[in-house]
Order: structure tokens, then C-alpha cells, then sequence
């Protein structure tokens, strides 16, 4: 080891070089979602300018888009390794149950947060403990696990609304939801995730261990990776990241209902597979997750501005999903072989 | 680095696949000894009385086999002998039921993969331990990264080093290819190249090379044997398991052939034709049992 590593200080030979190909086939996918994202959003300005030319529908957006946007991003990560995670959508009614529980009976709101991180963590490890420790393929343990959270949610409120009008006035909250400089937290934390997601994925060995998993699991067993620690502890994180969104939705609307979050199942699957991750695990990216959200959470509003009948949103919706897979495709065979 | 050394021994491993080596050096004698701690004999692994099962099937039966220091052993046997179940026994994929396993005399429990690359082990699984979608340097580094602080990656390094070992080891010179390239754009010869490569950038004192020729052509099968002759002239041990009886005949010191879980025979390569070995084996294959002991097979020495 050591003389490679004399070799290596003493050659100059390699340097990277880049050529239309190299480039081609490290970027194609970032640069093809890229170019997707801003001509849809010429689209709707061109087709839409009144609501698209002002500030009010993008301080929407940057607050909306983060409760799907926030898991979405962790759950790149686990799709990359090659496991998926249904069960989220569960996790933020469930850890709301705790915020509420700490914040109705001490009125700390800090505390009630760790305490709905907390949850949301332990629902990651329950996913995470069974699916490694018992062989049970994600998807199916997930969607057990998705019915087991949503109802213990609905049991332990029995089925009942909280309102969070006094939340309001705390510290925690404007760090949440407030504005910083007026940009909305929710879009700040969101950006903090992903840079901090985008660390873990390519440049830490939980995230290099994590796309040979997807990649060959086989080999990262031979290679002796530590495979069951590194899916355990990305199903923690999708579970931590759910519990930050249902708390700052939550804290939002200023009310907790259990059925919370039940809406973002798609939206956040989609934006995973349209920003470019490979349903079979081993390539995906951060930057595509994170335009896909956007992708996806500003065509409804631009159905509506445009005057388009409700009706169609979900043709559109299903039409645009598949376009842009196509296109990942297409890249991918183009400049992959 | 050896595996230089290794690239360039290409030639003599052509000709040890043409003719059969002549009967002579004692090195090879010296195994049919019982363990003597001296320099190149001493015997660096051990198993003793291994037993393995998966699910009620028992894949390894009472395997009593050693490895000594300089020595290439040729592991034979049909599919579903046990020959992979043994190896990863020995890379501490698996874990065996009973039996003892000894690095350089001494037992070693709970051997894991980790714990057998620190004792020197290196495996090289071709092809089927790449990670296709990922660049180069990530398949070199996969499983034990180089890190700075809390598990950060030192990616320059690693750039470094696999850019390096591209340019000397694996004699890649297209400019197309980086250390970034990802492993689909490589040929099959390349990632051959690589899988090795991986092995011996990381000091290893004995190198299991799993069914190297598979899938290789007739040329870059000579240059793998003239690899596995450059490991013997470093002084460090391998094993290498093949169906191919000419490929490891050529190569090999001893031959442990292992049959339904046992260990059917076990004995030097110098003291049999090529064909005497094809002849064991087959009857081997046949019969299984008759040959269930080395010394069963030593009658049948000229």
C-alpha cells in the first residue's frame, strides 16, 4: 500500500480529461433534467405569465415542495441501495403523535421536534431491522409497515384532530417555517438536506457503500461490506427526514391530522424517478431528485393558472412522468455503452 | 508493484500451458512433508476438520487442507464439490459449523472478510465483483475506502491512486478512459484487468483467484497463468480454482481435488503427467470414494 502510494505522488501521468463522451456520460442525466425543468418552466410563464412572473406562486412552491421534496431526497439514497421505502408517507402522522404528546403536556416545542425525530428514526430502524434481518424484500415489508404506522397514528389519537394554534409564538417554528431574508425555512431546510444528502451519497462511505449494494450486492457481500448497518441506517434517515416534514407542515397549517402526508406517496416517488435514479438501484442523483420535486409540485399549480380543467391534471401529470423517464433512458443508452 | 512483474511473466505461462513441466524441483516435495517452519514451506493457512451445511445440505465434510508460503494450489473439482464454499471459508465470507482455521499456527475465530484482508487474503472474483454503474476508482476502493475524518471520502486520492495503477498496472493508455469512467464502458479484458489489479494493489500475501479463465479468450487466459507464475516468484501463495484441468496443471504445485464436500485427493503436481492427473480425476468423478485419501492415490505414482 504504501509504495502504490509513492507511485501515485511521484506520476503525473493522469490527469482528468474530459472529452465530449467522458463528459457526456457523467453529466447526460443532470444536464437532460436541467433542460427539461426550464423549458416546462418557459412553458408555463409563456402559457401562464400573470401567475408565473410573480413572487406569491414561488414562495408557495419553495413551501410546499419540501414536505415531499425532504423525504424524496433520503429516498434516493435507498433506491440507489437498492431498497425502496413505501412507508414514509405513515411516518409523519406517526411522528406527529409524539410532538404532541411532548408539546400538549410540557409545551416545549424544541423537545416535542426531537421527540418526532425520535419516532420517525425508530420507524426507520423498525423497517430497516426487518428487511435486513429477516430477508423480506423493502417494498413488501414498507407496505406492511405504511398500514402498522398510519394505523398505531390513528389508534393512539383515536382518529382525532389537534390544533397548534400556541406553536406559533415559538423559536422553533420561525426556524421552521418562517422566512430567512424572505426566502420560506421550509425551502432552507431543504437545500441543507440535500447538500447534505448530495455528502452522503458520493462522498461518504456510507453512500459508496450504498451504491455498490444497489449496484451488485453479491459482490459488496464478497467485498465484505457492512450491508445490513449501511440499509439500516438509510432507512433511519427517510425516517427522520418524514418526521421533520410532518412536524413542519404540521406547525404550518397549525393543525395535526392523522392522515398527514398520505398524499405524497407519488409525489415523491415520481420526483426520485424523474430526476434520473435507477429503479434498480446503483445510479442515482441528488440534483435530479431535487428539480424533479419542483417538476412535480408545479404542475398542478400550472394546470389550474392556465385554465386547463382539473381533470386533466393527472394525464398531465402521467404525461410528463413518462417523458422524462424516456429521456433518462435514452441519455443513458446513448452515452453509458 | 508484482503484478508488473506478473504481466510481463506472460510468456512463460504460454508455454506451461503447451507442454507439461518437467518432474523435478524438490519445493514441490517438500509438501507431501509434514510442517516444517522454514522460510517458503511454512505453512500460512490451515483448515482443520471443516463442516459446513446450508440449509441442511452439508456442502463441506471433515476438510483437513493447508497452504503453504510460495506455493500455488490448484483446487479441482466438479460443480457443487464445495470448491466456492471453500474459498469463501478461507475469505471469511462464510463461516464454517466446526473446525478450526489457522493464519501462520495460529486459530483465528469468527473470521470475517475484514479480518481476513488484514491477515493478507485478497480474492479475485473477476467480472462478477465489479460494480458496473460506477466509476473506476469507486470498484478499486469498494468495501474499504479511504477516509479523512467521520467517514469522509478522500476522493482525490483515491482518483490518484486508480489513475496511477490505470497507467502501470493495467496498461490502459486510451485517453477516453478515467478514473471516472464507469466500468460499463470497459471491454472484458479491462475489467479482468481491473478485478486483478483491485487484488494486488493491497499487499496480499495470499492471492484466491475464483475461476479466473472463465469467459476469457485464449490469450488473455496465457496472460492470467503468467500472472498467477509472477505471484510464485514473489514468494506469496494462491490458490486458484478452475474447471480447467490444463490451466491449473500448468500452474499449480499441488493439487487438491475435492469431491461431493470431501477432500477426494491431495498431492504434488510434479510427480504426475498431465495425464495421470486427468486420469485421477476421472476416477475421481466416477467413483468419488476410491480415492477418498491421498494415499489412495499414491500407488499410483510412477
Amino acid at each position: 500500500m504504501t509504495e502504490a502510494v509513492k507511485n501515485a505522488e511521484s506520476s503525473t501521468a493522469f490527469g482528468r480529461r474530459w472529452t465530449a463522451r467522458t463528459f457526456g456520460a457523467r453529466w447526460a442525466s443532470q444536464i437532460g433534467i436541467t433542460f427539461a425543468f426550464v423549458l416546462m418552466w418557459v412553458a408555463f410563464i409563456s402559457l401562464a405569465p400573470t401567475t408565473f412572473l410573480h413572487s406569491p406562486i414561488y414562495v408557495s412552491f419553495a413551501q410546499t415542495t419540501p414536505y415531499f421534496a425532504l423525504p424524496a431526497l433520503l429516498l434516493t439514497m435507498v433506491i440507489v441501495s437498492g431498497d425502496i421505502d413505501l412507508s414514509f408517507v405513515s411516518i409523519y402522522g406517526l411522528a406527529m403523535v409524539g410532538f404532541v404528546a411532548v408539546e400538549k403536556t410540557n409545551g416545549n416545542v424544541g423537545l416535542a421536534v426531537l421527540a418526532a425525530v425520535l419516532i420517525g428514526a425508530l420507524a426507520g430502524l423498525v423497517n430497516g431491522v426487518i428487511v435486513t434481518g429477516l430477508g423480506i424484500p423493502a417494498l413488501v415489508v414498507t407496505i406492511g409497515t405504511q398500514y402498522l404506522y398510519r394505523g398505531l397514528t390513528l389508534a393512539l389519537v383515536s382518529g382525532k384532530s389537534y390544533a397548534l394554534v400556541e406553536a406559533q409564538d415559538s423559536a422553533t417554528y420561525r426556524l421552521l417555517d418562517g422566512r430567512f431574508l424572505g426566502i420560506p425555512m421550509q425551502f432552507v431546510w431543504l437545500v441543507l438536506v440535500a447538500v447534505g444528502t448530495w455528502l452522503l451519497l458520493y462522498r461518504h462511505r456510507l453512500g459508496h457503500n450504498g451504491h455498490v449494494i444497489g449496484d451488485n450486492r453479491p459482490a459488496a457481500e464478497l467485498m465484505g461490506i457492512p450491508i445490513s448497518r449501511t440499509r439500516i441506517w438509510l432507512f433511519v434517515f427517510v425516517g427522520m427526514v418524514s418526521a421533520l416534514a410532518g412536524v413542519m407542515q404540521s406547525l404550518q397549517v397549525s393543525n395535526f391530522y392523522p392522515q398527514i402526508g398520505n398524499a405524497y406517496l407519488l409525489p415523491a416517488l415520481a420526483a426520485v424517478f424523474v430526476g434520473g435514479t435507477s429503479v434498480f438501484g446503483g445510479r442515482g442523483t441528488v440534483w435530479g431528485t431535487f428539480i424533479g420535486a419542483f417538476m412535480i409540485g408545479g404542475i398542478q399549480a400550472a394546470i389550474v393558472a392556465m385554465g386547463i380543467e382539473a381533470y386533466w391534471i393527472q394525464v398531465i401529470y402521467g404525461g410528463i412522468i413518462l417523458l422524462a423517464v424516456s429521456i433518462h433512458a435514452v441519455l443513458l443508452s446513448r452515452f453509458e455503452r | 508493484m508484482q503484478d508488473d512483474s506478473a504481466t510481463r511473466g506472460a510468456g512463460a505461462g504460454e508455454q506451461a500451458v503447451r507442454q507439461p513441466r518437467p518432474a523435478a524441483p524438490s519445493a514441490t516435495l517438500r509438501a507431501m512433508e509434514p510442517a516444517e517452519a522454514t522460510g517458503r514451506g511454512r505453512v500460512s493457512v490451515e483448515l482443520r476438520h471443516i463442516d459446513k451445511s446450508f440449509g441442511g445440505v452439508q456442502v463441506l465434510r471433515d476438510v483437513n487442507f493447508t497452504l503453504r508460503a510460495g506455493e500455488v494450489l490448484g483446487l479441482l473439482g466438479d460443480n457443487g464439490a464445495g470448491k466456492s464454499t471453500l474459498i469463501k471459508i478461507v475469505t471469511g465470507v462464510h463461516q464454517p459449523d466446526s473446525g478450526q482455521i489457522l493464519f501462520n499456527g495460529e486459530e483465528v475465530r469468527g473470521l470475517t472478510v475484514d479480518r481476513a484482508r488484514a491477515l493478507g487474503v485478497e480474492t479475485v472474483y473477476q467480472e462478477r465483483a465489479l460494480a458496473e454503474q460506477l466509476s473506476l476508482w469507486r470498484n478499486i476502493f469498494m468495501g474499504r475506502p479511504r477516509t479523512r475524518w467521520l467517514g469522509f471520502l478522500d476522493v482525490r486520492a483515491m482518483r490518484k491512486v486508480t489513475a496511477d495503477l490505470m497507467g502501470e498496472s493495467m496498461g490502459f493508455t486510451s485517453a477516453v478512459l478515467t478514473p471516472d469512467t464507469h466500468v460499463t464502458g470497459l471491454s472484458g479484458g479491462e475489467r479482468q484487468g481491473l478485478a486483478i489489479v483491485r487484488a494486488l494493489h493491497f499487499e496480499a500475501d495470499i492471492i484466491i483467484l475464483d475461476e479466473p479463465t472463465m469467459g476469457l479468450s485464449l490469450k488473455e487466459s496465457d496472460k492470467l497463468l503468467g500472472f498467477v507464475e509472477g505471484i510464485k516468484a514473489a514468494g506469496k501463495s494462491a490458490i486458484f480454482i478452475d474447471h480447467n484441468i490444463f490451466h491449473v496443471y500448468s500452474v499449480a504445485d499441488r493439487i487438491v481435488v475435492l469431491d461431493r464436500g470431501r477432500i477426494a485427493a491431495d498431492f504434488p503436481t510434479s510427480r504426475y503427467t498431465l495425464e495421470e492427473v486427468t486420469g485421477i480425476m476421472r476416477e475421481v468423478a466416477a467413483s468419488g470414494r476410491v480415492s477418498s485419501s491421498p494415499s489412495a492415490v499414491a500407488p499410483r505414482m510412477p
